[in-house]
């Protein structure tokens, strides 16, 4: 926590400044601006502006890291310039000059200020972001149980800043990708008990080639949110329920990816790489690799398997046969999963929702371990 | 040191050339490496996707094996994605003693419990956390003097940033920069050091996939780097395997080599580059050694 009864020190903000219509390059701006610590690069930047250059152009509503407009980079991160404090920017920076960047995947309108219409905006509306009654829609409130709406509460706490959207590495390469924010809006109403397109919603989201399974799973997302929604992990969820409870089986490979990964560890323990190439594409068994998408895709990355078997990178036995882990820790990992998949619903520890065990801070020591007869009961 | 070793399945798949490499450099770091052998795939954070509980139980079994090796102070894997995947895993399941209790009550039926506060470290971190980089410079035999490398971590190791417990005083995101100065390197900083290489989705958009790859390898070819080093199996897939493919989808000539970071330390430490399975890559690594003489670096 920063102090409150510092006296006022001296930052220097390195502001990336751009106007595209004056024609001219983007170019860095520095001034020295005076604030207590605590305060925010927001008000660094208002206070440049008022003191020094009134052109600079920034958005900024409530201050108070609700209204999601003032979203930056600061020193290459991306997140809320009134939710960081200026210390703190100071010390994260590479020279003690805190630099100010525009967000990322976006285009710039002017200095720090991003087109979101041009891309978060649209993206948002692309995934249907309203709740499609069920039907019939009763004569009063709808009853759901209290948990299924604490489920999607992280989703609902985006205040859209964007920050996800800024340093996305999928849509830096694909700009076409849906994208974290708005597919954590989707997850919202995915989520909803009371929404009545849950199928509808997940057939249109894994069928687009820029949809759920174009995530490259990067983290980046997890880390730019400044309200813990965990864009990435609703993403996955999404896939989890259309891949396990709607039984989607899209044109992208991404449902027999996932499904190729879980029945290879079942089969070997072990991945067993030269299967996830054929049988990602021609479907989940050995015979995978004999349906006409596999072959395709197998003759395109011959010359790359040749190449890895000529440097000795893989074994031929290895490329046909995999490797295993012994036989009775297989029929125990077998085990597992018949145990856990046998069951009637999956069960999802949320730490967002659950929290951690007060004393969950602590490192216990590494060492043989016996039993946990100490550990409470299980229970689902 | 004793350590209870997990390599991970592409380290002894299609990249055997790292755990190769690691068994060669552990002795002379005096790491005691005790495999684990009946250890299942860490997932890769898609069994996850697939089922949580399904995940979480079997990281917690090769947990437990780990727990059982007798004398070792903490458990070692080679691979990001291994880091991340078990230390996402790992973080519920030490986070809630009933959720543990319920994944332990699936082992128990073969007598294994996992007991929370595992420590679980990639080779970097235990490079620079517990041998330290002062010991690592005296250890080196052959400085990679006028050697430009170019550090690649892979996400799984540096985001999210609170679980990996990276912060000013375990700057876990700067450790691979740090050891290339400790063994006589110069660091290349690039655009693409600490982005995806683009192998989770290479099954479903290989474009974008390869786009990633090339993309990187360009930045570090721009900012003249002789090679790369990478903590992650899967990013050398990537980056070395798939090479000749990103660069047709970028248009330009590449050939950048990537390193494993146990080869790049075993070159440091005077090992021959044979012997690390240098000659395995798909991009020979002539601009990190000259073979004839076994001198390091561009210039030499």
């Amino acid at each position: 926590m920063a102090e409150t009864h510092k006296p006022p020190e001296r930052f220097t903000l390195r502001m990336r400044r751009y106007d595209p219509e004056s024609g001219e390059a983007p170019y860095w701006d520095e001034h020295t601006i005076e604030l207590e610590p605590h305060r925010s690069v927001l008000e660094g930047i208002l206070q440049a502006k008022a003191k020094f250059d009134g052109s600079i152009g920034i958005r900024c509503s409530c201050r108070a890291a609700i209204c999601g407009s003032c979203g930056v980079r600061i020193n290459g991160e991306p997140g809320l310039a009134c939710h960081t404090h200026l210390d703190h920017a100071k010390a994260s920076s590479k020279d003690g000059v805190i630099e100010v960047e525009p967000m990322g995947n976006m285009p710039v309108i002017k200095d720090m200020i991003v087109d979101m219409d041009a891309v978060h905006w649209k993206k948002v509306q692309r995934v249907t972001p309203w709740l499609i009654n069920k039907q019939p829609i009763p004569e009063r409130e709808y009853l759901v149980d209290r948990e299924s709406m604490v489920d999607v509460t992280q989703s609902m706490a985006c205040i859209q800043c964007g920050a996800c959207v800024s340093d996305c590495l999928a849509m830096e390469v694909d700009p076409g990708f849906i994208g974290p924010a708005a597919l954590a809006k989707a997850y919202r109403f995915v989520g909803d008990p009371r929404d009545d397109e849950e199928r509808e919603r997940l057939l249109d989201l894994s069928e687009d080639p820029q949809g759920i399974f174009d995530c490259t799973h990067c983290f980046k997302c997890v880390d730019a949110c400044p309200k813990d929604v965990n864009p990435m992990g609703q993403i996955m969820r999404l896939r989890r329920i259309a891949g396990a409870d709607q039984h989607i089986n899209d044109q992208n490979n991404g449902h027999r990816h996932e499904e190729t990964i879980v029945t290879l560890i079942k089969d070997y323990g072990l991945l067993h790489e030269a299967e996830m190439l054929p049988r990602s594409y021609g479907g989940n068994s050995w015979f995978g690799k004999f349906h006409p998408a596999a072959g395709k895709e197998l003759l395109s990355s011959l010359p790359v398997a040749i190449r890895g078997v000529m440097k000795r990178k893989m074994s031929i036995k290895i490329a046909l046969f995999g490797h295993k882990i012994p036989k009775q820790d297989l029929s125990a990992v077998k085990k597992i999963y018949e145990k856990v998949e046998g069951k009637p619903e999956r069960y999802e520890l949320n730490l967002y929702v659950s929290g951690e065990d007060e004393d969950a801070g602590t490192l216990a020591t590494v060492g043989a371990s016996e039993t946990a007869a100490d550990a409470p009961e299980a229970s689902a | 040191m004793k350590v209870a070793y997990w390599p991970g399945c592409v380290s002894r798949g299609f990249t055997p050339e790292l755990h190769g490499s690691m068994a060669r450099v552990a002795p002379l770091l005096d790491i005691e490496l005790v495999q684990l052998d009946r250890a299942s795939c860490c997932g890769a954070g898609v069994i996850a996707e697939h089922n949580q509980e399904l995940a979480d139980t079997l990281n917690a079994r090769t947990f437990a094996l780990a727990q059982q090796v007798e004398g070792a102070e903490l458990m070692m894997n080679i691979c990001s994605t291994c880091q991340g995947a078990q230390g996402e895993c790992q973080e519920r399941l030490d986070a809630n003693a009933e959720y543990r209790a319920h994944v332990n009550s699936t082992l128990a039926d073969e007598g294994l419990a996992y007991e929370k506060g595992l420590t679980n470290k990639n080779f970097l971190w235990l490079l620079i956390e517990e041998i330290g980089l002062e010991k690592l410079k005296s250890m080196v035999r052959r400085p990679l003097r006028n050697l430009k490398v170019g550090p690649f971590y892979g996400c799984y190791i540096v985001r999210p940033r609170s679980r990996l417990g990276i912060d000013a005083e375990h700057p876990r995101d700067h450790y691979l920069e740090q050891l290339i100065e400790a063994l006589g390197g110069t660091v290349i900083e690039y655009a693409g050091m600490r982005k995806c290489c683009g192998f989770p989705i290479i099954t479903m958009n290989k474009d974008a996939s390869l786009k990633q790859a090339g993309r990187h390898l360009g930045d570090a070819l721009d900012a003249e780097a002789d090679c790369l080093v990478t903590p992650c199996p899967l990013c050398h897939l990537n980056l070395d395997m798939q090479q000749p493919l990103a660069e047709k989808v970028v248009g330009r000539e590449l050939n950048m080599p990537v390193l494993h970071l146990p080869q790049l330390v075993g070159l440091a430490l005077g090992l021959e580059p044979k012997e690390l399975g240098l000659s395995r890559h798909v991009v020979r690594p002539t601009s990190v050694i000259d073979w004839s003489t076994s001198v390091v670096g561009a210039a030499a």
